[in-house]
């Protein structure tokens, strides 16, 4: 494949910065969990639409500044809103969009999770709803560096229904639009991650993928931050993975918890972006591991590519950790934390 | 084919066909159950484990004669002791802790427990509401059981190697559970494995869990597997190989769309056929349900067909659950009738061998 890229061509006295963060969307502290049943409801038609109200929207910015607090307590080096609102998961940015219609209630990947159908029936045009979010995440933020979520557009686009422009490269074209628009209303970000599951659990096949990593390169070129596109549950197929290194991004994201063999053999055979993102602790399982155990797996991951050294390596869970309960989930972020810690003071 | 359905045939049943009417087990709370509940878990209100305890014998003993008086072949008592499917058994297998609600979607949440350490038999999980029921009724009653799969799935697997090995070892306690049940006289057991639609292609482990959980398990003990909301082509027909007498099918919510899928190969095992969909808030009528029973014969034979409503009832209004179970027995009997009567000529299609 000619359009692979090598990219071993750092000098070899970098030292690299070890940077914790995680993918975003969180579980809602318990306390907010039973105000929002209360006062939303559990049906389909009780979800967010983009236009709660004040009572609601007081939960929401409350458990919002719990959960900024819990990361800088954490002391993380990346600070995301929390996409607490993100009733459909990675379907949220649609779900509030007045070009869709929300249906069914259908299954969130191979979890047992489940989202509404989002259906564009009509021109897409970006809301601002992330944007506002940021917005006020920034002022609990005390200056620690922001780092924003997104969809990645061959996911957003695999998780919605296009009933409106017809064929399936325009979608995902305007899907890209739509998500550049709304990436362009942020304010100043330190980081963008744009979670593309879908590359993973339904990958594209020829041509798509070639299309999808267009598609990031149009999101990621719309802010001026580090762009980490972070595939996850499993390894990339090659041509995908080849593809994806096309686009002007800064890091690419690996699961190693679901699968090392396959991410490890992507790497050594294609290389990498500068920046790289390792997910290596577990954000659907409760067990916590140990920060030394994580360290180790950096140092595991960096033992098996003598030749490349990254400008920066973030560490993560594999997955969003809304799957959690809230204080597994807190135990998770300090363990992030920690480890990104110890490699500091470690390197490989 | 299974031989173990004609034990459950009432003495008096009118007609020369017999299609045994079951439930799948779930049914909606008394509202005063739940206010006792709440009651219960207020440290303020005078209401003490006693009392709570009474509150629940009375709530089965009551659903359990609403089952009979829909005229229900096999009967449940509603599940009216269990809070959820997975946690219910949870809380009563060592191993197991609770680290607080997981969301499934918009503000539904479940407590999926963490599975910490070895899985271990303590106390018997259903051996008591088996003995309750069987003495609140003449009819015989029906134990619904989590499998071990669902059990599995639906936890966080801190402990075991991968979900398979969590499960087996679950498996070897369902088996332990049914033993007892078995010994108090319970004779129809259903295995209910959600988790299954989830992940089809785990279907070998749920077989293989199953030869566990069957194993010493006397033939004349009727098992059966319920299985909901999934994409049926995915398991069918390897699910044949499963040991068990009964699949109960939800069909009636996706309109039979894939009743097709269970004619070819031959369904080999008798076929529990959801004829009623519990996820609309309407009684079907008898003639609608009766042409949803005759779906269930364009797969099996009437020897091999059970009636049974899609899953568990008790997300609906309870007025509307008992008028589906009503019309549903009525069906039935319609049906059975019209094929004593010779009035039913249904073609089912000659399938190729299995092992073609």
């Amino acid at each position: 494949m000619e359009n692979i890229k090598r990219r071993y061509t750092l000098a070899e006295c970098t030292m690299t910065e070890y940077v914790s963060t995680t993918p975003g969307l969180y579980p809602l502290p318990d306390w907010a969990k039973d105000d929002l049943s209360h006062l939303k409801g559990h049906q389909k038609h009780d979800l967010i639409s983009g236009d709660e109200g004040e009572e609601i929207t007081a939960v929401y910015e409350e458990a919002r500044d719990e959960v900024i607090g819990v990361q800088q307590d954490a002391s993380l080096d990346r600070i995301v809103e929390g996409q607490l609102r993100w009733d459909d998961m990675l379907a949220h940015p649609l779900a509030v969009n007045d070009a869709v219609e929300t249906r069914g209630i259908v299954r969130y990947y191979d979890n047992n999770n489940f989202y509404r159908e989002p259906v564009v029936t009509d021109d897409l045009a970006a809301t601002g709803d992330v944007a506002s979010e940021l917005e006020a995440a920034a002022d609990l933020t005390d200056g620690d560096a922001l780092q924003a979520v997104l969809p990645g557009p061959y996911s957003l686009a695999d998780l919605a229904t296009d009933d409106h422009y017809g064929d399936e490269a325009d979608f995902l074209a305007a899907i890209a639009d739509f998500l550049a628009d709304e990436a362009d209303a942020f304010p100043a970000v330190e980081t963008l991650f744009l979670l593309e599951p879908s590359l993973v659990e339904n990958a594209p096949d020829d041509g798509q993928d070639e299309r999808a990593s267009e598609a990031i390169d149009q999101v990621a070129s719309a802010v001026d931050a580090d762009v980490v596109v972070h595939p996850y549950w499993g390894a990339l197929e090659e041509k995908v993975y080849a593809h994806l290194l096309d686009a002007d991004i800064d890091a690419v994201g690996f699961d190693f918890v679901s699968n090392q063999d396959d991410n490890l053999y992507n790497i050594q055979e294609y290389g990498a972006t500068d920046d790289i993102a390792l997910g290596l602790a577990d954000g659907q399982n409760t067990l916590v591991e140990d920060p030394e155990a994580i360290r180790d797996r950096v140092e595991w991951v960096e033992g098996q590519l003598p030749t490349a050294e990254f400008e920066t390596v973030y560490l993560t869970t594999n997955t969003e950790t809304f799957y959690l309960p809230y204080a597994k989930y807190v135990e998770k972020l300090e363990v992030l934390a920690e480890a990104a810690d110890l490699a500091e003071v470690t390197p490989a | 084919m299974s031989d173990n359905k004609d034990q459950f045939r009432p003495e008096d049943h009118e007609n020369d066909h017999f299609l045994l009417t079951s439930v799948v087990g779930s049914y909606p709370k008394p509202k005063w159950l739940n206010r006792a509940k709440e009651l219960y878990e207020d440290d303020e209100a005078d209401f003490d484990e006693d009392n709570w305890q009474e509150a629940k014998d009375d709530a089965a003993r009551v659903i359990t004669n609403e089952h009979e008086r829909a005229g229900l072949d096999t009967v449940v008592d509603g599940e009216m002791r269990r809070n959820e499917m997975v946690e219910f058994f949870a809380h009563r297998i060592d191993g197991y802790e609770f680290n607080g609600p997981v969301k499934v979607w918009g503000h539904n949440y479940f407590d999926k427990p963490s599975v910490v350490s070895e899985v271990e038999y303590d106390e018997s999980w259903l051996v008591d509401e088996y003995k309750f029921t069987a003495s609140a009724t003449d009819r015989p009653v029906k134990v619904p059981i989590t499998g071990p799969y669902t059990l599995a799935s639906w936890a966080f697997n801190e402990a075991y190697e991968d979900d398979a090995e969590l499960a087996y070892a679950l498996a070897d306690l369902v088996n332990e559970e049914i033993e007892k049940l078995v010994d108090a006289g319970a004779r129809y057991i259903q295995i209910d494995e959600p988790a299954l639609a989830t992940t089809p292609d785990d279907h070998a482990i749920v077989g293989e869990a199953l030869e566990r959980i069957v194993a010493d398990i006397p033939e004349e003990v009727r098992i059966g597997l319920h299985v909901c909301y999934g994409d049926y082509s995915r398991i069918y027909p390897e699910i044949l190989e499963f040991p068990v007498d009964e699949f109960d099918l939800e069909l009636a919510n996706g309109d039979y769309e894939q009743l097709d899928v269970f004619k070819d190969p031959e369904f080999t095992a008798d076929l529990a056929l959801g004829v009623v969909d519990v996820h609309v808030a309407e009684v079907e009528s008898v003639e609608q349900i009766e042409e949803n029973i005759k779906k269930g014969l364009e797969v099996v034979p009437p020897e091999q067909l059970v009636v049974s409503p899609d899953c568990g009832l008790k997300l609906l209004p309870r007025e509307v659950a008992y008028g589906k179970m009503e019309n549903m027995v009525q069906a039935a009997r319609n049906v059975e009738a019209d094929l004593d009567a010779g009035n039913i000529d249904i073609e089912r299609e000659t399938p190729t061998p299995a092992d073609d």
